[in-house]
């Protein structure tokens, strides 16, 4: 029923291979997949979101699985290998043929009731008894491991990761997430589609706006409404400033993985520069407390001030591209650094920046616009090389194209105006949202209960479709590489671990 | 070439705390101020549209008719929102850091000046403090704000407060997140490899109380179920200026502004 945004079609489980096989040969490609079970129900129904061409609208296929198991996809199409162990994870569902079988979500140990996504699961932690996780074997004379984490150096976010290395040299690299796994999709359950955009907000702290503009686009989806075109103009201002902050926090980053102390500050002083023009503009660093389903909460006037601090980064940005463009030591380290190359990029799910960089020409606010995106006049930059340095073109480029946007955007936004329509759920809506997030696809799948209360909201977050990706850039990669590459990615473990 | 980049720079950093510096928060909003006068008896908005149970409904006739706790505060201004008679308005109050947790609810009367209850082991790490930080289970607001700690704005260093990559030199574990289960033993591993004496900070409401994430089938309630905390700073996510002044209450630099759940002005 997910019509309003996306064609919906009945498929039987014996069914699903060939019509994957299908989309496949015609160029498609699976976006995520999710389970939820309706109300009075007592076994899920899978949902697989596929995109049958770049610019095509999306086709969501739902299959009845009554208790039995399912094909799994994850052998033709790679990508949704993460997608089908969730689903077992949370849901208890088999799938049949599945190349990986182990859990992802849950780590050894974890001892749920009965599966956590069950709408009886109860309210409490579960019980937890820390057993070491499952491992490749690799094998061979002065082959050692280096177990990482998941407390590693410096104010990072909590993950595993292994190292099988021979000296310098990595011959396989395992991240072990979901350490912070917070259960945010159950936090929804139950929950008032108005006020769950709090929640939403708080999923993947510096991607807020790109969630709960995904979230307030699903509500919208479902209950057929569309905001005031003020708020869906105000809608791109702030998910580019968004945008800006995380991409100058990209190139302060990556600068200090390359030893570069002068460009490390300046990059941290630059996005620190955004976020206080963020907190001036809109009482959020992270310009939390504006979005909901239907508008915005509140009004915002960009003044003169504003545009006049938006140029000034602008060319403060653009010395400091330069001086980093003008350092040999800096692009020395990233040529040729955790190259992927375009042909996995597309199968393992790459997404964001990082599949753009090999070559992948997708982008959500391009492809299927939202919010006021299809009156922008979009630059969406490319590079083939699919390396830290391709990475990090893409960032910049986009740095650019957001000023621009946002300083085209201004002077459309000079009257103050209606920002917010009333929205009601019918009973049983579904909807789905979607936003190009700094770090890439970001969906949101939201079902309603017969009251129009949220039953079940799924997150695909880019950065759980990066993190599969990445370790395939690691593997026979050496040590002094493993940090830029890293950095390249951008990878956040909040958004992958909900 | 970076060397000239820098020295043409000059100077970025604030000299906040000391007055006429610029702390760097001018627009960011913070706890909602709570006047009782203005509170409606019977009048329930604001508890039923608080997310994290920060704002509950009283006994009936009580006064005032609302109970307020900011350590379960995200800071999503809704109830500023929802209330009719302007009793919970928005406020620029983001620096909110206490040593008792009772501190962060909301009394009428204010017994004893902000507690200034001096801990016998600090004297030797007031002037220099080394701290682990612990990500247990954040949303990465909270990590984006202490690595913003080190840039040039606020110059952490300056302080004499360090960042240390191994709890065996750390004097203060500093914990954000609401404490998932996986996260327990690694946190509790960290804090028993810190020698003592050793200093616990909950930053952020997830990390006082679980906040908007606590309580599901795989996070807990907050720091305190696990560790005792010599420090909370509520926020969502508190500001690098809160973190900063947070520290510096820790270490009786500064005093601690709030009590009763009301800022000191």
């Amino acid at each position: 029923m997910i019509c309003t945004t996306a064609e919906c079609r009945e498929i039987e489980p014996d069914a699903l291979e060939a019509t994957c096989a299908d989309l496949l040969k015609n160029g498609g490609r699976m976006q995520m997949a999710w389970g939820h079970i309706p109300c009075g129900e007592s076994n899920p129904v899978l949902c697989y979101l596929a995109s049958p061409g770049v610019r095509q609208r999306f086709v969501v296929w739902r299959v009845r699985t009554d208790g039995a198991t399912v094909p799994s996809l994850a052998q033709q199409t790679p990508l949704l290998g993460w997608h089908e162990r969730e689903i077992s994870d949370l849901f208890g569902v088999c799938f049949k043929g599945h190349p990986e079988p182990q859990p992802l979500v849950l780590h050894a140990g974890a001892q749920p009731v009965c599966p956590p996504l069950d709408p009886h699961y109860p309210a409490e932690p579960m019980r937890f008894a820390h057993e070491p996780p499952a491992l490749p074997t690799v094998s061979g004379s002065d082959v050692q491991l280096l177990p990482f984490g998941p407390v590693r150096a410096d104010v990072v976010e909590s993950a595993r990761f292994f190292f099988f290395y021979i000296g310098e040299h990595i011959l396989h690299y395992h991240p072990q997430l979901f350490f912070k796994h917070r259960g945010m999709e159950k936090r929804f359950e139950g929950g008032n589609a108005q006020h769950a955009v709090i929640l939403a907000e708080r999923v993947s702290g510096v991607g807020s706006v790109a969630h709960a503009l995904a979230y307030c686009q699903a509500v919208e989806a479902a209950a057929g409404v569309s905001p005031p075109v003020r708020a869906l103009r105000l809608r791109v201002l702030l998910a580019e400033l968004e945008r800006l902050y995380n991409h100058l926090h990209f190139l302060g980053h990556l600068a200090d993985t390359t030893t570069l102390k002068v460009g490390q500050a300046e990059g941290r002083l630059l996005e620190e520069r955004a976020k206080q023009i963020n907190g001036h503009l809109t009482g959020s660093r992270f310009l939390r407390g504006l979005l909901v389903p239907g508008g915005l909460r509140r009004d915002l006037s960009p003044t003169s001030g504003f545009t006049h601090q938006i140029g000034a980064l602008q060319r403060e940005v653009a010395r400091y591209v330069r001086a980093l463009e003008d350092t040999t030591s800096y692009r020395d380290r990233l040529h040729n650094t955790g190259v992927l190359d375009q042909r996995t990029a597309f199968d393992q799910g790459a997404t964001g920046p990082v599949e753009r960089a090999s070559g992948l020409d997708r982008d959500l606010r391009r492809d299927h616009p939202y919010a006021a995106y299809a009156d922008v006049d979009l630059r969406v930059p490319v590079e083939t090389a699919g390396d830290a340095y391709a990475r990090a073109r893409v960032r910049v480029e986009e740095i650019d194209a957001s000023f621009e946007t946002i300083l085209r955007l201004l002077p459309r936004l000079a009257k103050p105006g209606d920002v917010r329509t009333e929205v009601v759920l019918p009973s049983g809506a579904e909807g789905l949202g979607w936003t190009e997030s700094p770090r890439g696809s970001l969906y949101y799948a939201v079902h309603c209960d017969a009251d129009g209360r949220l039953a079940r909201v799924k997150i695909k977050s880019p950065s759980f479709s990066n993190w599969r990706v990445f370790p395939r850039t690691v593997h026979g990669s050496n040590m002094m590489d493993y940090a830029i590459n890293e950095a390249s990615f951008g990878l956040t473990i909040a958004g992958c671990d909900r | 070439m970076w060397t000239w980049f820098g020295l043409k720079q000059g100077s970025a950093t604030t000299a906040w705390p000391r007055t006429g510096g610029d702390d760097g928060q001018a627009g960011v909003l913070g706890m909602p101020r709570f006047d009782p006068l203005h509170c409606q008896s019977g009048c329930r908005e604001c508890a039923e549209i608080c997310p994290t149970g920060a704002l509950t409904a009283a006994s009936a006739g009580a006064e005032p008719p609302i109970q307020i706790d900011y350590g379960r505060c995200v800071v999503c201004q809704l109830c500023t929102e929802v209330c009719p008679t302007d009793a919970l308005q928005t406020s620029g109050d983001w620096m909110f850091a206490v040593r008792q947790r009772d501190d962060l609810r909301w009394q009428r009367a204010i017994d004893a000046p902000a507690g200034q209850r001096l801990k016998q082991c600090l004297g030797a790490l007031r002037r220099s403090l080394h701290i682990r930080h612990v990500d247990a289970g954040s949303c990465n607001g909270c990590e984006s704000e202490l690595q913003a700690l080190n840039n040039p704005f606020y110059n952490l260093h300056r302080l004499g407060i360090f960042f240390t990559p191994s709890p065996r030199f750390a004097d203060l574990l500093l914990v954000t997140g609401s404490v998932t289960v996986p996260m327990r033993e690694p946190l509790l591993n960290t804090y028993e490899a810190m020698p003592e004496p050793r200093l616990v900070m909950a930053n952020g409401t997830c990390a006082v109380s679980g906040g908007i994430a606590g309580g599901g089938y795989n996070t807990g309630h907050g720091l305190d179920e696990w560790l005792p905390v010599d420090l909370y700073l509520p926020g969502c996510p508190p500001s690098p200026a809160a973190i900063i002044e947070g520290l510096l209450i820790l270490l009786e630099r500064l005093p601690q502004r709030v009590k009763g759940g009301q800022l000191e002005c």
